[in-house]
C-alpha cells in the first residue's frame, strides 16, 4: 500500500522563557493511503502541537529537526508559498476546538469564502459556494445555514459544517483533532459516519483522527498510534492495539477504560498512578513513562536510553526496552 | 430498607429568557424520584436536556417553578437559619471543570481556607488534621497535596481534592456534575472509584451528572435518563442497561463508543432520524415525539412515567404496549448469565 504522509525522527518544541517545552520530541511513523490512522494519548502529550505543526509551524513552536514527506516531498524544506498552496488544499486540519474558533461576525459563506480564497485565488465565488451547497445537502444541512451565524447553529451542526469547509477543495490528508469530544453520542456517531463517508466518496483520502477517547478511535481507526508525553509508545493495527497492547503505558490505559460488562460493585477497573511529566526542559534521554511504569524491565537503561521503536512483528512498533532483542518480552 | 434520603416532587423549572419555543424552555419538567442513603443515582443524557439545572435546584442554587424537594421529610424551601445552614453542609457540589476553583499562583490546600472560615471556625487548630483525613479518604496521599501547586497535579488529582473539601462538612448528598468529562481516562477511574468507596464506608449519596453511559454504568446503581428536560426512563442501572425501554435510551445505548464493540453500520436516513426530523416538536406531547421512529397518534399527549417492572419506569406509550420485550440486549450483565 502506497504511503501518503512519513514522518522521521521529527521534533517540534515550544520557545518559552524558561526554556525548551520539548512537545515532540522524536517521533517516527506514516499514514498509507486511504486508511485512518488514529492517534491517541492523555491531555498534554502533543497530539494537537503534532498535528498544528504539520500544517504551519508558528510562534512559539519551533522545528527542532526529523522530516516530512508528504507525497514524497518533504515538507519540512518547502517555502512559504508553496506550502501555503499546500496547506488546505492537500493537506488540511480541523483545529481542536475549531467549532468555537469560528468567526462569530462573519456568515458560514463568508468563513468558506475567505478560507479558499486565502488558499487558491483562482477560485469563482460562484463556484466555491456552489460545491458547498451540494456537500451540506450531502449530509443534512438545509441550504440556509449557508446564510446563518455560527452562534445560531448547535453543536452537532457546527461540526458538520466545520467539517465540510475542511474538505471542500478533496485534501488528500485531513487532520481532524478532537472534533468528536464536545460532541453527544449520537452526534459523534454521525460525525465518524459523515468522515467514513468522505473517505468512500473521495473527498478525503487519508485521515489522522486524534482523540483521547480510545472507545471512538476503536470505531473509526485502521491504526492506532499511542503517544505518551512526545514520544511514540506503540503504533498497531485498531484490533492489536485495543486487543493485545504492548507498552506497559497502552496496557494500563486500556484496562482503566470502562467496558460493557465492568461495574465497580463486581470488579474494580484501575487508573494508572502518577501523571504525565512536565516537558519544559525535560531530558531526551531515557523513556518518558519510567516514572509512572510497573515494569522497569531494565531500570538503568530505561531511565538513561530512550527506547527506540521497535518493529517487533511488520507493522507492529512498541518503543519500550522490554521489547529490544535479548530482553525478556512479554 | 426504604429510607429516603431526599425526594423530588413535581419539581419543574421554566426559564422565560431562552431564545426557543417563544421565550420559554422547561429545563426540568416535573421530576419525580426519590434517593435513598448510599445511593448513586446516574443522571445520564444529551447536552441541554437539563441536568445540571436540576441539581442546582437540589443544591439550592436556583429556585423551582413549581415543585418541591424533600430532605430528610423537610421541604428544602422552608429552610431557614441553622437548619439552611445544616442543609448546605449535607448537599454539595463538584463541578466539571477542576482547574477553575484552583488559583494556579496559591498553593491547593488553599481551597480548604474558606470552609473552615466559614463553617468550621471552632475546628481550626486540627485544621491540618482534618484535610489529611478526608485527603484519604479520596485516596490521595497528604503528603503529595500539601504544599503542591495546581499544575503539579493530574486533574484527576484536583478533583479528587475538591472531593476531599466536600467531606470537612459532613456530605450526604454529593451532587457530581460532569466532574470526569474533563479528565483523561488513565485519571478518571481513580475519581469514579473515590465515589464507590465514599458510597462504601460513608453512606454517601451521589448524582453522578455524565453523558458517557459507560461511566454512568460502572458506576451507578439506578440510573435516570433525561431528555428536554423530561426524566424519560429510570430504575435499577442493571435492568435499563440490559433491557432499555425507551427508544431514546435505546438509540444512545447504540451509539456509545466503547472498545468492546463496533457501531453497527447504519443507513443514512436511520442516521437522520436518529437525531433530526421533519417533524414538529408537539407542545405537551411525548418530547421524544419529532426524533422517534417509533411515534404514533397517542404520542401527541403526553406519556407519564409507569413502572414497567419492579424497579424500573418509563414515559413511553411504545415501550409500555410492548412491555419491552422486543427490546434488544445491548449491555450484558453478569447475574443474567
Ligand atoms: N504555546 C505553548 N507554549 C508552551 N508550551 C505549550 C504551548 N502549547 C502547548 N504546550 C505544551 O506542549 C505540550 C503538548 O501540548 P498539546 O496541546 O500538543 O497536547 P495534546 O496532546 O493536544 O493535549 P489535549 O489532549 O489536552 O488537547 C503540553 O505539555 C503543553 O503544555
Ligand atoms: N439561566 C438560564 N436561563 C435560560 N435558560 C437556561 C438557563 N440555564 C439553563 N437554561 C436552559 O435550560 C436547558 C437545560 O440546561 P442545563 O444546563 O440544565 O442542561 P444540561 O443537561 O446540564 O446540559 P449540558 O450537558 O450541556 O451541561 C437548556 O435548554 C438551557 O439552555
Ligand atoms: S522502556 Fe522501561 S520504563 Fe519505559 S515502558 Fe518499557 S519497561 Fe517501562
Ligand atoms: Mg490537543
Ligand atoms: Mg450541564
Amino acid at each position: 500500500m502506497e504511503t501518503l504522509l512519513k514522518v522521521k525522527d521529527y521534533k517540534v518544541y515550544y520557545q518559552t522563557l524558561k526554556g525548551h517545552v520539548k512537545a515532540i520530541d522524536g517521533v517516527d511513523f506514516f499514514v498509507r493511503s486511504r486508511e485512518v490512522l488514529g492517534i491517541a494519548g492523555e491531555s498534554g502529550c502533543g497530539k494537537s502541537t503534532l498535528s498544528n505543526s504539520l500544517i504551519n509551524i508558528k510562534a512559539p513552536m519551533i522545528y527542532e529537526g526529523g522530516e516530512v514527506y508528504f507525497d514524497g516531498v518533504d515538507i519540512t524544506k518547502l517555502d512559504v508559498n508553496k506550502m501555503r498552496t499546500l496547506r488546505y488544499t492537500k493537506m488540511s486540519i480541523i483545529p481542536q476546538y475549531a467549532m468555537d474558533a469560528m468567526s462569530p461576525t462573519k456568515k458560514i459563506k463568508r468563513i468558506i469564502f475567505d478560507l479558499v480564497r486565502e488558499h487558491d485565488r483562482k477560485i469563482a465565488e460562484e463556484e466555491i459556494i456552489s460545491i458547498a451547497r451540494g456537500r451540506f445537502k450531502e449530509v443534512g444541512l438545509v441550504e440556509y445555514v449557508l446564510n446563518k451565524y455560527p452562534v445560531e447553529l448547535s453543536g452537532g451542526m457546527k461540526q458538520r459544517v466545520v467539517m465540510v469547509i475542511s474538505t471542500l477543495m478533496n485534501p488528500k490528508l485531513l487532520i481532524a483533532d478532537e472534533i468528536t469530544s464536545a460532541l453527544d453520542v449520537s452526534s459523534q456517531k454521525f460525525t465518524i459516519e459523515m468522515l467514513e463517508e468522505f473517505m468512500d466518496k473521495g473527498y478525503v483520502d487519508s485521515v489522522i483522527f486524534i482523540t483521547h477517547d480510545l472507545s471512538v478511535l476503536y470505531q473509526i481507526a485502521d491504526r492506532i498510534m499511542i503517544m505518551y508525553a512526545g514520544n511514540v509508545a506503540e503504533i498497531g493495527t485498531t484490533e492489536e492495539i485495543i486487543k493485545s497492547p504492548l507498552h506497559p503505558y497502552t496496557k494500563m490505559l486500556v484496562e482503566s477504560l470502562p467496558k460493557m460488562d465492568v461495574q465497580y460493585k463486581k470488579k474494580k477497573l484501575k487508573g494508572i498512578p502518577g501523571h504525565p511529566p512536565n516537558l519544559l526542559n525535560y531530558p531526551s534521554e531515557g523513556c518518558r513513562f519510567y516514572e509512572r511504569c510497573p515494569v522497569k524491565i531494565n531500570p538503568q537503561k530505561c531511565k538513561l536510553q530512550k527506547p527506540p521503536l521497535f518493529e517487533v512483528k511488520p507493522g507492529r512498533y512498541v518503543a519500550c526496552w522490554a521489547y529490544a532483542e535479548g530482553e525478556k518480552g512479554e | 430498607m426504604n429510607e429516603v434520603l431526599l425526594k423530588v416532587e413535581n419539581l419543574s423549572k421554566i426559564y422565560r429568557s431562552g431564545i426557543a419555543a417563544g421565550g420559554v424552555t422547561t429545563a426540568v419538567d416535573n421530576a419525580n424520584f426519590e434517593i435513598k442513603p448510599a445511593e448513586i443515582v446516574a443522571l445520564v443524557g444529551e447536552s441541554g436536556s437539563g441536568k445540571t439545572t436540576l441539581g442546582k435546584l437540589i443544591l439550592r442554587l436556583i429556585k423551582p417553578s413549581l415543585g418541591k424537594i424533600i430532605y430528610n421529610g423537610i421541604d428544602i424551601s422552608k429552610l431557614k437559619g441553622r437548619r439552611l445552614v445544616e442543609y448546605y453542609r449535607h448537599v454539595q457540589g463538584v463541578f466539571q471543570d477542576p482547574f477553575s476553583s484552583f488559583n494556579p499562583i496559591f498553593k491547593v490546600d488553599r481551597v480548604f481556607d474558606l470552609i473552615f472560615d466559614s463553617y468550621l471556625k471552632e475546628m481550626k487548630q486540627k485544621k491540618r488534621e482534618l484535610i489529611a483525613n478526608a485527603l484519604e479518604k479520596v485516596m490521595l496521599n497528604p503528603d503529595d497535596v500539601f504544599g503542591k501547586y495546581p499544575h503539579q497535579m493530574s486533574g484527576g488529582q484536583l478533583q479528587r481534592i475538591l472531593i476531599a473539601r466536600t467531606l470537612l462538612l459532613d456530605t450526604k448528598l454529593l451532587i457530581a456534575d460532569e466532574i470526569i468529562s474533563m479528565l483523561d481516562a488513565s485519571v478518571r477511574v481513580d475519581v469514579l472509584n473515590t465515589l464507590g468507596k465514599l458510597k462504601d464506608e460513608n453512606k454517601i449519596s451521589v448524582i453522578f451528572v455524565t453523558h458517557d453511559l459507560s461511566l454512568g454504568y460502572y458506576i451507578s446503581d439506578t440510573t435516570m435518563i433525561m431528555y428536554k428536560g423530561n426524566i424519560v426512563e429510570m430504575g435499577d442501572t442493571e435492568k435499563v442497561y440490559s433491557n432499555p425501554l425507551h427508544p431514546y435510551t435505546r438509540m444512545l445505548l447504540s451509539v456509545v463508543p466503547t472498545v468492546d464493540r463496533k457501531w453497527e453500520k447504519k443507513k443514512e436516513e436511520e442516521l437522520f432520524s436518529l437525531f433530526e426530523s421533519g417533524k414538529r416538536r408537539i407542545w405537551n406531547g411525548c418530547p421524544y415525539y419529532d426524533r422517534c421512529p417509533l411515534a404514533m397518534e397517542v404520542c401527541q399527549k403526553k406519556p407519564s412515567l409507569l413502572e414497567i417492572e419492579s424497579g424500573h419506569k418509563v414515559a413511553c406509550y411504545a415501550a409500555i404496549q410492548s412491555k419491552g420485550s422486543k427490546a434488544e440486549k445491548t449491555f450484558s450483565s453478569e447475574n443474567e448469565k
